[in-house]
């Protein structure tokens, strides 16, 4: 369990309104993927969890961002360095990638078994028809009743989670060690989300996998995650254990988020909640880019920006009343 | 109690698709027989998955859409059958707020204008009572009278839904329908809005129908909870009652489907199998029967009473005589 899959170092994405205006999406991002773990990934809009995913699976290609600073390395090769093809070799094949909208991220005009057999052709020297049989027989391990007839369908024939488990089954198909599930569950419904995650849980134990589960719902960390990454306005605020975590938060934003969190079954009526909103990746506050909206705020939370230093065994935290 | 809106036998279908002649030939059975009531000063809850029918019921009952059949009372009046020029007048009582706080504000308004609208239409204030109302109101939903020159698009998701809530607040209404009014916030924004909402009702004694999917959000905030299936209702029960003892097998599958923010926490999920089944075709006997574990022979063929199995619990479901 200890060897590294994925080490993130001090990256750092921006993205650029001309040549020299740019905002900072995300900034000073490093963390490590163990092979084989789940790693959540939390926070809230606009803090730079897509971004972080994206930057990592080298997709900002068509978009005005660009990693300007770090290292992404995948089983022991730097991505931000390495040549186109070696990166379509590895995207889809070694790590691979499901998104919040199953039905946008399928091609709409192509029958499902043309996009799955594509794929798996990329990475492998199949033949259309053992490809085919690979597509079917992976269709069939996430839970579709009725591979042949699903592989002859267009995706708007579908269902919302038949379009997830045909996402997910894509994203299999060529053994990835990595796994990014960027908020997979968000656009279901509670019973087709719990199917889902099952679904994922059972994958990832057969196949030995690691997934970094990117979502904002604290519910679905705690049942599948093994380790959290929380992260506030482009920063990774927080990182520990998952039962530390929420047991024993230390960042303040943790704190807040974890409380704002309706329970079930808790009985309450009225939340804890954080006032005020995250701030503007335009104009961010100078000190800890938390200070604005914290409850423990002090001086010197506002003119100086703390580190994220260990505050306890495997656990991460910037915050200047831990250090 | 007194009871402020009542439901009874509603049903809506849309039509789809055409014949040869262009009449329609198929129809989307959205709310099938709906029937509950809501009482004075109560936050009644709707809750369901996507395509329940849960936001069509809503609009039912503010009269955006005109039922098929059934009758709807407001204030003991029945509203059903009135034109919309004759329910104008009743829309000052019955007010609503919207998922998405973006697109319920029109970007070419300033936010006093936007709030003070309903004022302009209700009551013949002049503008510098109207002007006055805003800016207290803006107070009242934690914004300030600075504010009010503004257009929607400078605010945060969050403060654009304190605008929506400002606006259904204006003329005094004794309903509010509020459809997924947080869905489309983030964590630590729902918090501040639902308690806002929670605030507001104490102090300006409102009664709301809460249409909602998270039924971690509808346990903290109702009084009494229905559970929507294919446009039927299985289940409606006081709070404590549907989640202590949930009755109906969809209700016990919903309950056990949502994710629990504590990783020490052990449950027994219920998975359920396959898909909601199309409201086109409409199954013979008990909608949920399909995906039910429980499932017999009779509930494929007989559609299953309402029954008040203990006092306010009523539940549809053949298992329950």
């Amino acid at each position: 369990m200890s060897e590294k899959l994925l080490k993130v170092k001090d990256l750092r994405t921006e993205f650029f309104s001309s040549k020299k205006s740019s905002v900072v999406a995300i900034d000073g991002v490093s963390f490590e993927l163990e092979k084989g773990e789940i790693v959540g990934l939390v926070g809230e809009s606009g803090c730079g969890k897509s971004v972080t995913s994206l930057s990592i699976m080298q997709l900002l290609k068509d978009t005005p961002g660009k990693v300007t600073n770090g290292e992404v390395i995948f089983e022991g090769k730097n991505l931000l360095t390495a040549t186109k093809k070696e990166i379509l070799d590895i995207r889809g094949g070694r790590m691979s990638m499901i998104f919040q909208e199953p039905m946008s991220s399928l091609n709409p005009s192509m029958r499902i078994d043309k996009q799955m057999i594509e794929g798996i052709r990329l990475h492998t020297d199949l033949s259309k028809e053992q490809a085919r049989e690979r597509a079917a027989k992976i269709l069939s391990q996430v839970g579709i009743p009725d591979p042949q007839r699903v592989l002859k369908n267009y995706p708007h024939q579908l269902s919302g989670g038949m379009s997830q488990r045909v996402m997910i089954a894509m994203a299999m198909s060529c053994d990835p060690q990595l796994l990014i599930a960027d908020e997979p569950t968000t656009a279901l419904d509670v019973t087709i989300q719990a199917q889902i995650l099952e679904l994922m849980k059972k994958i990832q134990k057969e196949q030995g996998m690691s997934i970094l589960l990117i979502t904002h719902d604290l519910g679905v960390v705690a049942e599948m995650c093994s380790r959290v990454i929380v992260m506030y306005a482009g920063k990774i605020v927080e990182e520990a254990p998952v039962k530390i975590l929420f047991g024993n938060p230390t960042h303040p934003y943790t704190q807040g988020l974890i409380a704002s969190v309706p329970k079930l079954g808790s009985g309450v009526k009225v939340l804890p909640s954080i006032p005020g909103s995250v701030p503007d990746l335009s104009s961010m506050p100078k000190g800890c880019r938390f200070a604005p909206r914290c409850k423990y705020a002090t001086d010197k939370c506002r003119e100086q920006e703390p580190e994220l230093l260990e505050v306890g065994a495997m656990q991460r935290c910037r915050c200047w009343l831990k250090q | 109690m007194e009871k402020i809106l009542s439901l009874k036998n509603v049903s809506k279908t849309f039509p789809v698709g055409k014949n040869l002649l262009g009449k329609p030939d198929k129809f989307v059975h959205a709310v099938n027989n709906v029937s509950f009531d809501v009482y004075k000063g109560e936050t009644f809850s709707i809750v369901g998955e996507s395509g329940c029918g849960k936001s069509t019921t809503g609009r039912l009952i503010n009269h955006l859409l005109t039922p098929d059949t059934g009758s709807i009372q407001f204030m003991g009046k029945e509203i059903s059958n009135l034109t919309q020029d004759q329910m104008r007048p009743m829309r000052k009582d019955m007010q609503m707020i919207f998922q998405d706080p973006a697109g319920s504000l029109n970007p070419r308004m300033r936010v006093e204008d936007l709030i003070a609208e309903p004022l302009l239409i209700h009551t013949n204030m002049s503008r510098e009572e109207r002007m006055k109302e805003v800016s207290e109101l803006l107070g009242i939903v934690g914004l300030s009278s600075k504010h009010a020159k503004r257009f929607p698009h400078e605010f945060s998701g969050g403060q654009k839904q304190r605008i929506g809530i400002a606006r259904a607040l204006t003329v005094k209404p004794k309903l509010i329908i509020a459809d997924e009014p947080i869905s489309a916030l983030d964590v630590s924004i729902q918090a501040q809005v639902l308690n806002l909402l929670h605030h507001l009702q104490e102090k300006f004694d409102l009664t709301y129908v809460f249409i909602s999917h998270d039924l971690s959000v509808v346990e903290m905030i109702s009084d009494r909870i229905a559970v929507m299936y294919l446009g039927f209702v299985v289940e409606t029960a006081p709070k404590e009652l549907l989640y202590k003892t949930p009755l109906h097998p969809y209700t016990q599958a919903l309950l056990s489907a949502v994710p629990i923010p504590d990783p020490d926490y052990q449950k027994e999920r219920i998975i359920l199998e396959g898909d909601i089944p199309s409201t086109i075709n409409l199954p013979k006997g008990c909608p949920f029967a399909a995906r039910c574990k429980m499932c017999r022979p009779e509930c494929l063929e007989q559609r299953p009473e309402t029954k008040e199995v203990e006092p306010g619990h009523f539940v549809s479901c053949h298992l329950y005589k």
